[in-house]
């Protein structure tokens, strides 16, 4: 399985269909990378011809525009449109739905139109066109909650995809009690996963505040779509002592889990 | 004819001194910056007629929105009645409309007596709610004093207009019976006619001067509500259709952008329009971001003046809810007392901020550890009722912290360095591809 790069597809005679922007979780975080590489997996065996731009990949700039800092934001965006826009990119899948946001949303004002989908909109597309099946058995008599992330739900208004994934897998999907439009943050956005949170009048944070939640429904797995929530879920499930018990994965590692790829 | 005159003067006087406080309340608005909302007007429209007159937000919470849709009903219909007491009271005529509608009127006398009967319990409701109930939001520390006083003021002046509507036609009931010439005939009212029970044996002088008080004082609550309503929350009322119709339409997901700093580093990266002039060399630094109301859109400032205080916004945020000092509607209470403070001073220049310095600015209201709290999770926009946006303010302030001020949280100060050297958010030293070597090996 070998993965290419943009670069590598130019010296060829044949173009990638769609571009995986992989993101700096999913580059660097050690949990995101396993979410990269799921993706990468289901693409592989959906005989999508996909590429990635390795290191002429930089952060979208979400973040820095969310913290206020707008010239590390124009230099990050306008640094990756010159890239993509070199390489003729048309279609962008990718797993943040920060960087879903930002290229779908932001770019086009700076210059950068495509097609951006997630990769729960991707991965239901090929289910649906039959290019990729889910085998049954791996989660029978599970439980399953979904947790919306912001950027991808409230945000982007895109809350059936998922679910109707989670729904294809053999376990049961539950909803949290504050799901799809009330859904509850992370507490990752804004760049807020970049420093210590504000001191609280309670001692709360608001990932354990969120873990404790969807520990109510009394999940064997949470199921999440975005690295971001991917990491403030893992450290909120250490603060219940839960890690044990309850599994926290991405839509698209629970495909890999199901077809033992 | 006395009264004739003394109502007409009283009318005149009101319509005055409010036209005075609703242009101050435009011009305070008009202190934010300009900026043209786009987007289709059909859409607009569509917004205004469901989520501001069709309450279709305020029904997340179905408690409070069935409650408030008693009083808003009743609100509108009570209209048609207040019409007729201006024209009653202008032409020296009693229940002009009476006579004209026939049983339409008994109709929509009686569909405004249950409104109000129904307005009437939802007012006492919310003043359980608020004073003994102490409903979260209602009590957060924002509220405290003045928003707690103003909340209560109003409603106790609704139960004061239903009391005078039903005093009204209660008497007016009886006194039909006694003086069918100058009491023109309403047809049954229900529930007033229960009220005129309590009245029976009362002289026609008494029931005359009951009449004439619930008129009276139905009137004066009205104009002392209109003339109230600038320095009150419940400002809401008029403000929330055009908040909501001028409310974006753009993409949750879209943050303002900022062209002269896209151009800005445009030209550093070499993307420049060759053609283009240099911008002129401005001695000043320019200030990025906004630190005070003449920085925000008007759009925002209008967000703050149609600000009900209702706290939704604040009981969905994450920040606020796990004991962060952040609370949006304490961000869009600021605004709007800040925009209220500097339209005092620049009324008498007209208007104009030019030369305006108080010394102060939206940071006196505002601390860094409210701002930099926002996750960004847009839960506040979600759940406001009339389209107010408190997260973008929140945003441009912290635009101002960071790109003018300086200023900002430490943690932040190894992403931006690691942005601006690697281009990623962490400073690593492995290739940013590393995670493909284990797949490259692979062999499925």
């Amino acid at each position: 399985m070998k993965v290419y790069t943009l670069a590598e597809y130019a010296g060829m005679d044949t173009e990638p269909e769609i571009l995986f922007w992989v993101g700096c979780a999913g580059s660097f975080d050690p949990r995101a990378q396993k979410i990269t590489q799921a993706l990468v997996k289901i693409l592989h065996h959906a005989g999508i011809k996909y590429a990635v731009l390795g290191n002429e990949e930089s952060c979208t700039g979400d973040p820095a525009r969310r913290s206020g800092n707008e010239f590390i934001f124009q230099m990050m965006a306008l640094q990756n449109i010159e890239v993509l826009n070199m390489y003729k990119v048309e279609k962008i899948v990718t797993a943040c739905p920060h960087c879903f946001n930002t290229l779908k949303n932001e770019y086009p004002e700076l210059g950068g139109n495509y097609t951006v989908v997630h990769h729960t909109q991707l991965i239901q597309e090929l289910i649906d066109e039959g290019k990729i099946t889910i085998e049954g058995g791996a989660f029978q008599g599970k439980k399953i909650t979904y947790h919306d992330s912001c950027y991808l739900g409230r945000v982007n208004d895109i809350y059936e995809a998922p679910r109707n994934i989670l729904n294809k897998l053999d376990g049961t999907l539950q909803e949290a009690k504050r799901s799809r439009k009330n859904g509850f943050c992370c507490g990752a956005g804004g760049a807020q996963v970049f420093k210590e949170e504000e001191k609280s009048s309670n001692d709360k944070k608001v990932n354990v505040e969120r873990v404790a939640e969807l520990l109510e429904t009394d999940p064997d797995i949470i199921a999440v779509n975005c690295p971001f929530c991917t990491i403030m879920m893992n450290d909120g499930i250490k603060n219940e002592g839960k890690e044990e018990d309850v599994m926290i994965y991405d839509i698209s590692e629970l495909i890999v889990q199901a077809n033992k790829w | 004819m006395v009264s004739q005159i003394a109502f007409a003067s009283i009318l005149g006087l009101v319509a005055s001194r409010a036209y005075k406080s609703y242009s101050h309340i435009y011009q305070s608005i008009k202190l934010g910056k300009d900026e043209t909302i786009s987007g289709d007007s059909g859409t607009r429209w569509k917004n205004v007629l469901l989520v501001a007159f069709g309450q279709k937000k305020m029904f997340k919470r179905i408690i409070p929105a069935v409650l408030h849709l008693f009083i808003y009903v009743a609100f509108l219909f009570t209209q048609i009645e207040l019409i007729e007491i201006i024209l009653d009271g202008l032409l020296g005529k009693h229940r002009i409309f009476a006579s004209l509608l026939g049983g339409l009127y008994t109709l929509i006398i009686n569909s405004i007596e249950f409104l109000s009967l129904g307005a009437l319990i939802s007012t006492v409701i919310f003043l359980w709610r608020r004073n003994l109930l102490k409903v979260p939001r209602l009590v957060m520390p924002e509220m405290k004093g003045w928003p707690t006083l103003d909340a209560n003021y109003i409603l106790i002046a609704e139960i004061v207009l239903i009391t005078a509507i039903f005093t009204m036609n209660g008497a007016d009931g009886l006194l039909q019976k006694l003086d069918p010439v100058h009491y023109p005939d309403t047809g049954t009212l229900v529930l007033s006619s229960a009220v005129g029970g309590l009245f029976s044996g009362l002289s026609e002088g008494t029931l005359h001067f009951l009449e004439r008080a619930g008129w009276w004082l139905h009137i004066l609550v009205v104009f002392g509500f209109l003339l109230y309503l600038p320095i009150s929350k419940h400002l809401h009322i008029m403000l929330a259709f055009p908040n909501v119709y001028f409310s974006k339409l753009k993409s949750r997901g879209e943050m303002p952008n900022m062209p002269e700093i896209m151009n800005e580093v445009k030209s550093m990266m070499g993307l420049g329009d060759p053609n283009a002039e240099e911008p002129p060399m401005s001695e000043e630094l320019p200030n990025f971001g906004s630190k005070d109301i003449m920085d925000l859109s008007w759009k925002t400032i209008l967000d703050a003046y149609t600000c009900t205080e209702c706290g939704r916004c604040s009981s969905v945020c994450p920040a606020n809810g796990t004991g962060k000092k952040l609370s949006p509607r304490k961000i869009m209470m600021d605004i709007r007392d800040r925009a209220t403070e500097v339209a005092e001073v620049v009324k008498e220049q007209d208007y104009s901020t030019e030369a305006f310095d108080d010394g102060k600015s939206l940071f006196d209201y505002i601390s860094d550890e409210e701002l930099f709290a926002c996750t960004t999770c847009n839960a506040c926009v979600e759940a406001c009722p009339v389209m107010i946006n408190p997260l973008e303010p929140i945003l441009e302030l912290r635009r101002y912290k960071i790109l003018t001020d300086s200023a900002g949280p430490a943690d932040w100060m190894p992403m931006f360095t690691s942005l601006e050297n690697t281009g990623a958010v962490w400073q690593m030293p492995n290739e940013r591809i590393e995670w493909a070597k284990e797949l490259n090996e692979s062999k499925s």
